[in-house]
């Protein structure tokens, strides 16, 4: 079925909307669909590989030396690339460079400012950078007068600083 | 506690009682945290075993977490089809954890019996969790989550980094692993055809919309899911305010769009609400898709005191129950698409007429 749109490319998709004060539903193209600020997504399942395929093309140069597989869980970067999914959490280790440059272009920034978790077994390091995490926390609660909050963040800080 | 092979087809709707603030535009408000266990691949490169024990290791420690309700608890290989479909249906699965045919081995669901919240394990990631509230409340909805996750995180090793954050199977949620996300009711927007001119705003900061059921899934009825896109490089209570932010907007403007068409054209406006309470309040055939764009026309007509019933909760509630796996579990067997139409017809058709009375 061609679009209804621009009677030209194939349809993709449906959009059902309220046209002129109908509900209708049109078979669109993604080209179409996207200039009626409708995203395609549904005929790109794995958005991010297409992303990620780009990436590689544009640059070239990627694929140094990178074909050494993860050590832990055996996936290779072309995987990656192919499935836009790491393999293990060891993935992040090993694919660092290539990595960084992406969570870059994807997030605007590679540096996790949020939650600051510690584990059971946790370094003494680990505990001075969640407390602080946590008083940031808690500040920017009292500043947006979210007092709930606040309390538990107060609360939880006093556990961990009498457990030290 | 946590109990096993619950049946779920006779709860009610934790979340359609739409308490929260703009409960005629903004239907429900959800966050949800994506978390993976130190020490295992994640699913999708898991083996049957890891995938066993990552299993485990959640459930014991699920019914070891303070202050939790009853969970109910479902392996989705345990579950027929149509069980599946409730799940999906009522938001608390995703496609994936479903699967496409058989579903992927110990993909499993917890639900808090107040349907407020639910952990999925074996996902994408090893768990996530997800809190879910009627109406606008996205700062609630999220220390309801947060909570859980401290509390669990100290009985689970999770996979945290101290660069990248929260790891995650997929790039584009590692770091705070939150996806926020409201669904909207934005029919003036659309009548007024502004929306697209809204989508694009929603794009250019940082946020990004689907339909009501999720990634790929088309917008019927509607209905948008607003959502931040980004997941590093800012703190949770950014990301969530941010997204409050935007959305308040979006709701100020379907707003002024509503008032305007009100004064406009008020004639054609009450026409078509009352014209779509007919069809739903007689039709003796009903399509899936037909019955929400109608719903549409409901929603919009209560919003704007054009029409004094149902309520918002007996709408929210027929979204889900008038999908057909409830139609067919309420009928005690499957239903073909002609019965199926049929069974939506007078489903609807009493949920309005005991709201009349």
């Amino acid at each position: 079925m061609l679009c209804e749109d621009c009677q030209e490319r194939e349809a993709e998709l449906q959009l059902t909307a309220i046209i002129d004060g109908e509900m209708r539903t049109l078979d669109l193209c993604s080209v179409c669909a996207s200039a009626r600020g409708l995203s395609a997504s549904s005929s790109t399942p794995a958005p991010l590989a297409d992303f990620l395929a780009q990436l590689g093309s544009e640059s070239g140069a990627t694929g140094e030396g990178s074909e050494e597989p993860c050590p832990y869980c055996g996936i290779t970067e072309s995987e990656f690339r192919r499935t836009g999914r790491l393999g293990c959490p060891q993935c992040y280790a090993h694919f660092e460079p290539q990595l960084r440059s992406l969570l870059r272009r994807l997030h605007g920034s590679p540096q996790h400012v949020g939650k600051i978790y510690m584990s059971a077994g946790s370094e003494a390091g680990d505990r001075i950078a969640r407390l602080s995490a946590m008083r940031r926390r808690l500040q920017r609660a009292v500043d947006t007068e979210d007092f709930e909050l606040a309390a538990e963040l107060r609360d939880r800080i006093h556990e961990m600083e009498t457990a030290e | 506690m946590i109990r096993t092979g619950e049946a779920l087809g006779d709860r009610g709707l934790g979340w359609a009682e739409a308490r929260g603030g703009s409960g005629d535009i903004v239907v429900s408000s959800r966050v949800r945290l994506a978390r993976n266990l130190q020490g295992y691949p994640f699913p999708g490169r898991s083996t049957v075993e890891d995938r066993a024990r990552v299993l485990e290791t959640v459930r014991t420690a699920l019914g070891e977490v303070p202050e939790v309700p009853d969970i109910d608890f479902w392996r989705m290989e345990d579950l027929d089809r149509r069980q599946r479909d409730l799940l999906l249906e009522r938001h608390v699965v995703s496609r994936e954890l479903v699967g496409e045919g058989e579903p992927p081995a110990h993909a499993a669901l917890a639900l808090w019996v107040d349907d407020t919240i639910g952990v999925m394990v074996n996902e994408e990631d090893h768990l996530r969790l997800q809190a879910l509230t009627g109406g606008f409340e996205l700062e609630e909805t999220w220390r309801k989550v947060d909570r859980l996750d401290e509390r669990l995180g100290e009985l689970i090793a999770y996979a945290f980094h101290h660069e990248y954050g929260f790891l995650t199977a997929c790039p584009t949620n590692v770091g705070t692993g939150l996806r926020a996300s409201v669904l909207v009711h934005l029919p003036g927007l659309v009548l007024t055809k502004e929306i697209r001119k809204v989508l694009e705003g929603i794009g250019q900061v940082g946020l990004t919309y689907r339909g009501l059921y999720g990634e790929g899934s088309e917008v019927v009825g509607n209905l948008f899911q607003v959502s931040n896109q980004t997941t590093l490089g800012k703190e949770e209570e950014e990301l969530v305010g941010h997204l409050t932010r935007v959305v308040s907007k979006v709701v100020d403007y379907e707003r002024s769009a509503r008032g305007r068409m009100l004064r406009e054209a008020p004639g054609v406006l009450e026409d078509k609400v009352w014209r779509a309470y007919g069809i739903l309040r007689h039709a003796r055939n009903l399509g899936a898709e037909e019955m929400m764009n109608l719903l549409s026309a409901l929603r919009l007509g209560i919003s704007l005191k054009l029409l004094q019933t149902p309520r918002v909760q007996t709408l929210n509630e027929i979204l889900v129950f008038g999908q057909t796996a409830h139609l067919e579990e309420a009928a005690g067997g499957t239903l073909g698409e002609v019965e199926a139409d049929a069974a939506r017809a007078a489903y609807v058709r009493a949920r309005l007429q005991s709201d009349e009375s």
